[in-house]
């Protein structure tokens, strides 16, 4: 196994190894992915630029935490607030100077989407540079995992160098599990909630009815482009800040949103796990870029053969 | 001048114009222009399934790639001469355009640029896999000695731009063939609606089938030519940048007219090598324009000028 750190230890411990970064995958992919989902649920666009926000979020995370100095946890804290608020703000203008004046037609969005793209992405590389930039995280306890196995003398406890995960790690996954059932409350028990799947059903009923559809796209693709910044800070403790980072994100929430049925949340969600936990795996026995080939492939393949997703239900 | 004359002037004139050119531009330029000529060829095979199909492929750099590679592997690893490695590029180009062809035609709309963006990322990703042969980022050089075709040295600049040349102009001229034939103009009423011209007995699939193995020859035979006269192959020309450049071009220079390719190209070139002076941030400005032509100029410059002053400009 080239490249592998963990190369002494054994199989099993280290599977578990790989799927507990697996979950982190997982969890981080999930929100980026649902933002992706929401968006092209309610609004019916493809964003290309939604790896950007993600990278945005990143990138402030980074200005923030750099600014504030003290404790690590002040700046976190603060980034954690004011980087979605800020990116969300950001694609509510975006919404509404470029991707309203399209009249959101699918395929020239997708090409104004392309050049936001490039434009955060250049922009960030003219005030940020081109380095990656490492961002302390709040608390960082290490912790061990013990590893259960069969000796001479029955069952012993051991604790196999290197199988341990942090503090940081675990919150994060326990933060993305937070705010996924937000998002889930947001959509099932609240007016703007009922509001927005009034407008994905039927747009032109619900402005009928008088719902400001427009504002609503607005806060639709302001609310996705935050819950990518959120994904983008809550990563970037455990990987760096740099302006190319939106190009993965985009991938994988892309082969999620697809293979989870366009527009479907649970499906969206199920399918991040599923990508997540088995990108950790797969590594583990393939080399990366054929993991990302072999994805990449699948994409492709349930689009053009069973485009309603894999677990999505055929809709006509 | 009747309508058909017109045309014959404008686009032999502007052929002649390239021509003339190469005895008077300063070196700096002519090496340019060669190297946008190429470029055009690429932009006129994508314009043929965008402009005038109405399919809005984001993988054109898989044919344009597949092309480069075949060329380039053929010289490389299987010692062909420039010719026949040509022929093997564009025969790598319309085998990856068929087959993916008779893959993506099955979806429309936005599906359709999933598609194609994804398997074109396929292919970026398998190149890199490949890296043993071929060597993945980095690329390849080919040598100069490998680059004579029929006793001509294709890395002189002055062959290469009348190699360009010739390869522009039979692209150009194709194109403008195609579109004002029988053929062409099915294509272009499938983009404007589909539906009908099933009505009216059309096979849709086998005409978007040829339109796309068309479009991705010629981007094939573009990347093959752009690898054999600047003698290096990469695969960066595989990646996403190299399928939104030429859907930038077109939809600056103007969709579904013959000329806009290379107009698009020619401009954007330069925007970007003289920003490039500036800063390195010179993606800055292909994002830039990809917003304000679709949000202001979706017809792009040639349109516009078939919009107020030639109607029937093809």
């Amino acid at each position: 196994m080239p490249g592998n750190p963990y190369a002494r230890m054994d199989l099993g411990p280290y599977i578990l190894l790989a799927s507990l970064e697996g979950a982190i995958t997982a969890a981080v992919l999930a929100l980026t992915a649902v933002g992706l989902s929401l968006v092209f649920g309610v609004m019916r666009v493809v964003n290309i630029a939604h790896g950007e926000f993600f990278m945005l979020g990143a990138v402030i995370a980074w200005w923030i935490a750099h600014s504030f100095g003290g404790h690590p946890a002040l700046g976190f804290g603060v980034a954690l607030i004011a980087a979605p608020l800020v990116v969300g703000a950001l694609a509510v203008a975006a919404d509404m100077t470029i991707l309203k004046r399209l009249n959101y037609d699918p395929e020239r969005t997708i090409v104004a989407t392309i050049g936001v793209l490039y434009i955060i992405q250049q922009m960030t590389l003219m005030g940020y540079g081109p380095d990656a930039r490492p961002v302390e995280a709040p608390f960082n306890t290490r912790l061990a995992i013990p590893w259960f196995e069969h000796g001479a003398d029955g069952w012993a406890m051991i604790w196999p160098w290197g199988l341990g995960t942090t503090s940081y790690k675990l919150a994060v996954i326990g933060a993305a599990v937070v705010l996924l059932c937000g998002v889930w409350l947001l959509m099932s028990r609240t007016r703007f909630g009922l509001v927005m799947r009034a407008t994905q059903a039927d747009r032109d009923m619900a402005q009928a009815f008088g719902i400001p559809v427009e504002r609503v796209y607005a806060l639709v693709f302001g609310l996705g482009a935050a819950l990518a910044a959120l994904a983008g800070v809550l990563i970037v403790p455990i990987q760096q800040a740099h302006y190319l980072m939106g190009a993965d994100p985009l991938l994988l929430s892309f082969i999620v949103v697809i293979i989870g049925g366009l527009g479907s949340l649970p499906g969206t969600v199920l399918a991040a796990v599923l990508i997540g936990l088995s990108d950790g795996i797969i590594s583990v026995f393939f080399s990366p870029t054929l993991a990302k080939i072999l994805a990449t492939l699948l994409v492709g393949l349930v689009l053009v053969f069973r485009p309603q997703g894999l677990f999505g239900a055929r809709s006509e | 001048m009747s309508g058909g004359a017109r045309v014959i002037a404008l686009h032999g004139g502007l052929i002649a114009l390239l021509f003339v050119l190469q005895f008077v531009l300063p070196a700096y330029h002519h090496g340019n222009l060669a190297r946008i000529m190429v470029l055009a060829s690429y932009a006129v095979g994508y314009n043929i399934l965008f402009g005038y199909t109405g399919l809005l492929s984001l993988g054109h750099a898989l044919f344009f790639a597949a092309g480069m590679y075949g060329m380039g592997l053929g010289i490389q690893h299987l010692g062909l001469t420039p010719a026949p490695a040509l022929v093997l590029g564009l025969v790598a180009g319309a085998v990856v355009s068929g087959g993916l062809a008779l893959l993506a035609l099955r979806t429309t709309g936005v599906a359709f640029m999933i598609v194609t963006l994804m398997f074109a990322q396929v292919g970026y990703l398998t190149i890199l896999y490949f890296g043993e042969y071929t060597r993945g980022d980095e690329g390849f050089v080919i040598q100069q000695a490998q680059r004579v075709l029929w006793g001509i040295d294709l890395s002189d600049p002055g062959n290469r731009y009348f190699a360009a040349l010739i390869l522009f102009g039979s692209c150009l001229m194709l194109s403008l063939w195609l579109v004002r034939a029988p053929f062409g103009k099915v294509l272009v009423a499938i983009r404007e609606n589909e539906e009908r011209v099933r009505m009216l007995g059309y096979d849709i699939f086998a005409h978007k089938l040829a339109a796309m193995v068309i479009s991705g020859t010629i981007a094939a035979a573009a990347g093959a030519s752009y690898g054999l006269l600047f003698g290096y192959a990469g695969a960066s020309f595989a990646s996403v940048q190299y399928s939104i450049f030429p859907l930038l071009w077109v939809l600056l220079g103007g969709a579904g007219t013959v000329l806009g390719p290379f107009i698009g190209t020619l401009f954007m070139f330069y925007l970007i090598d003289l920003s490039s002076g500036v800063t390195t941030a010179y993606m800055l400005i292909a994002g830039v324009a990809l917003v304000l032509l679709t949000l202001f100029a979706p017809q792009g410059l040639m349109g516009e000028l078939r919009r107020r002053v030639w109607r029937g400009l093809p």
